[in-house]
């Protein structure tokens, strides 16, 4: 059985092969998309929607820390930066900051009240903040909009010293957010590299022994929650850009369970690439199948079902199977010291 | 002054009294034991020890500090650190990185994000150097979970060590063993006693005379005797109970 656990063969490189692919096509996406029958628009949500869950999987595969109410941090990003348009002033940096601010806050408030749990307990609390968020957003009609939500949010120009570039095409905004989901994700991948990514790990396989080798886990709980929060924010910020609106329904448990779902198939509890999986299944089956009925969510979660009952590692368990396959060598884990594979 | 000192140590869950007056000191170097029949309070007893419970009552000292109701992981920073009775690992990962998230020096760089974990040689070579303590050198790169029984308690022990302790508090190490394996057991302890203060609660009661220095005798959540292994065999009180007999 892998898990993320295992050593990973290049754990000190700060860039990889399937990085260079990964970045490759999402840099390339604006150019073939229409040829292979999709939209631009896509390549921006999905674009979006990987960096929440690669954020996302910090919490929920590397620490095991099963939140089902993580889209609210989305929304409070959505929300923090469609304000800070319309009351602050227009800007991008500024408005992104925000939204990580906001959620960052938000995230850390949360974090103080679960992260002294685990398990169906944390699960519970988690979903009861995610409500709390959500029933603000559709009740606090004066800040929010209510259940209409921000409207008209404009997608403000990119300024980097001299250089204004707007963003108002599509293929513009999907490489600006292409862009920060590479930085976002060469910091995560270092991250999880690091000690910090084997600590959580160690979190995830034994609270109670970590405890005992002397970590303060309770603070690393925190800060995970927190971290994986301010990255939700930043997708919820270039999300509202997208949109240009911000609305109540990705708080929703219905939005928040998608993530988990998303990162389940995709094979997040094994691999650093499962949330891309994840989510390009998703929308791929959300478009293909939605294309042909209207009842495509349902297939999805037959689908699902499948997955986790003939492949519960996802998609990213999958093709290691296949990969191992093709190698003609069994399907086990290198084991052998790194240091020495190297030498 | 002793290494380690608890005195009047008390613990009860809800109405229930589990520890009524628990003392016991440790000097530097020595290996004390502690023995008595199941459901006597030992594994409560370490857990207030160690800190996985705040004693109700009575005082904790470790190297001269307070140390009773501390959380664990300020304890364990101390130099205070344990095995499981219950078999307590990282199972998904590596034997070497057991050993590793227990070294000081890298829990010391959990924050740092600039830093490797397996490559990091001197990581690793002080990884393998606890290992080869225990004779797991070899398996190093396996699973933790691919282990036996025997290897698996020997990694529980070096994961203990890897803290660099000032003392060590092993909670039945012999537990489900063979007899072959606890022999092996008993070579190592005695190796290990050469570099570390040892408390060590125990079934196997040959086991534990012969390397114990001092055995405390737990019964109804009380220490009913304190002694060198000699003197104990002669104690009336441990002579009458079953005690003596396995002795």
């Amino acid at each position: 059985m892998i898990s993320l656990s295992d050593i990973p063969a290049r754990g000190g490189s700060p860039f990889t092969p399937p990085m260079f692919v990964f970045l490759l096509a999402l840099a390339t996406a604006p150019f073939w998309l229409e040829a292979v029958g999709l939209y631009s628009y896509l390549g921006i949500e999905i674009t979006i929607w990987i960096l929440y869950a690669m954020g996302f999987n910090l919490l929920f595969g590397y620490a095991g820390l099963h939140s089902f109410g993580h889209g609210a941090y989305l929304g409070v990003g959505a929300y923090a930066f469609g304000l800070f348009q319309n009351h602050v002033g227009v800007s991008l940096w500024g408005g992104l900051l925000a939204a990580v601010l906001a959620a960052t806050i938000a995230g850390a408030a949360v974090a103080l009240f679960v992260a002294h749990r685990r398990g169906i307990y944390f699960a519970l609390l988690t979903i009861a903040f995610g409500q709390v968020f959500w029933f603000c957003a559709i009740k606090l009609r004066w800040l929010t909009g209510g259940e209409d939500g921000l409207l008209g949010i404009p997608r403000p120009d990119l300024v980097i010293g001299p250089l204004r570039v707007s963003l108002q095409e599509n293929t513009s905004l999907h490489w600006f957010s292409a862009a920060i989901l590479g930085l976002a994700m060469l910091g995560l991948w270092r991250l999880v590299n690091a000690p910090f990514g084997r600590v959580l790990q160690a979190i995830r396989q034994n609270e109670m022994r970590a405890r005992f080798a002397g970590y303060d886990v309770w603070r690393i709980k925190w800060l995970v929650f927190t971290l994986s929060a301010s990255v939700a924010g930043l997708a919820g910020g270039l999300f509202a850009m997208a949109q240009e609106s911000a609305y109540p329904d990705v708080m929703s448990l219905h939005q928040s369970g998608l993530i988990v779902m998303m990162i389940l198939v995709g094979g997040g509890l094994v691999s650093f690439w499962g949330p891309v999986l994840g989510v390009l299944v998703y929308f791929i089956a959300r478009d293909i199948i939605g294309g042909i009925t209207e009842t495509w969510l349902l297939w999805f979660g037959l689908m699902f079902v499948v997955m986790v009952m003939v492949r519960p590692e996802g998609a990213a368990g999958l093709a290691h199977v296949v990969r191992a396959r093709f190698a003609r060598a069994p399907v086990k884990t290198p084991v052998s010291a790194p240091a020495e594979r190297s030498a | 002054m002793p290494l380690f000192e608890a005195r009047n140590i008390q613990k009860r869950f809800g109405a229930r009294v589990v520890l009524e007056d628990v003392s016991l000191s440790v000097e530097q170097g020595a290996v004390h034991g502690i023995m008595g029949p199941n459901g006597a309070g030992k594994t409560t007893c370490f857990n207030v020890l160690t800190g996985h419970y705040a004693p109700d009552g009575g005082t904790i000292r470790f190297a001269g500090r307070d140390i009773a109701g501390m959380k664990p992981h300020r304890i364990a920073r101390l130099g205070v650190s344990r095995s499981f009775q219950i078999m307590n690992l990282f199972d998904d990962t590596v034997v070497i990185e057991n050993v590793m998230l227990a070294l000081p020096e890298f829990r010391a760089m959990t924050f740092s994000p600039s830093r490797n974990v397996f490559i990091d040689r001197a990581l690793t070579d002080a990884a393998l150097e606890i290992l080869a303590q225990v004779d797991l050198a070899e398996k190093a790169w396996d699973k933790a979970a691919s282990l036996s029984y025997g290897q698996r308690r020997a990694l529980e022990i070096a994961v203990a060590l890897a803290a660099r302790p000032k003392i060590v508090f092993l909670d039945e190490p012999t537990s489900g063993l063979g007899a072959e394996a606890t022999r092996a057991l008993a070579q190592l302890v005695r190796r290990l006693r050469e570099s570390y203060t040892i408390v060590m609660i125990e079934h196997d009661m040959r086991f534990l005379f012969e390397l114990a220095d001092r055995i405390s005798v737990i019964h109804w959540g009380q220490v009913i005797a304190e002694d060198t292994p000699t003197e104990l065999m002669a104690n009336k009180w441990v002579a009458r109970s079953a005690l003596g007999e396995l002795a």
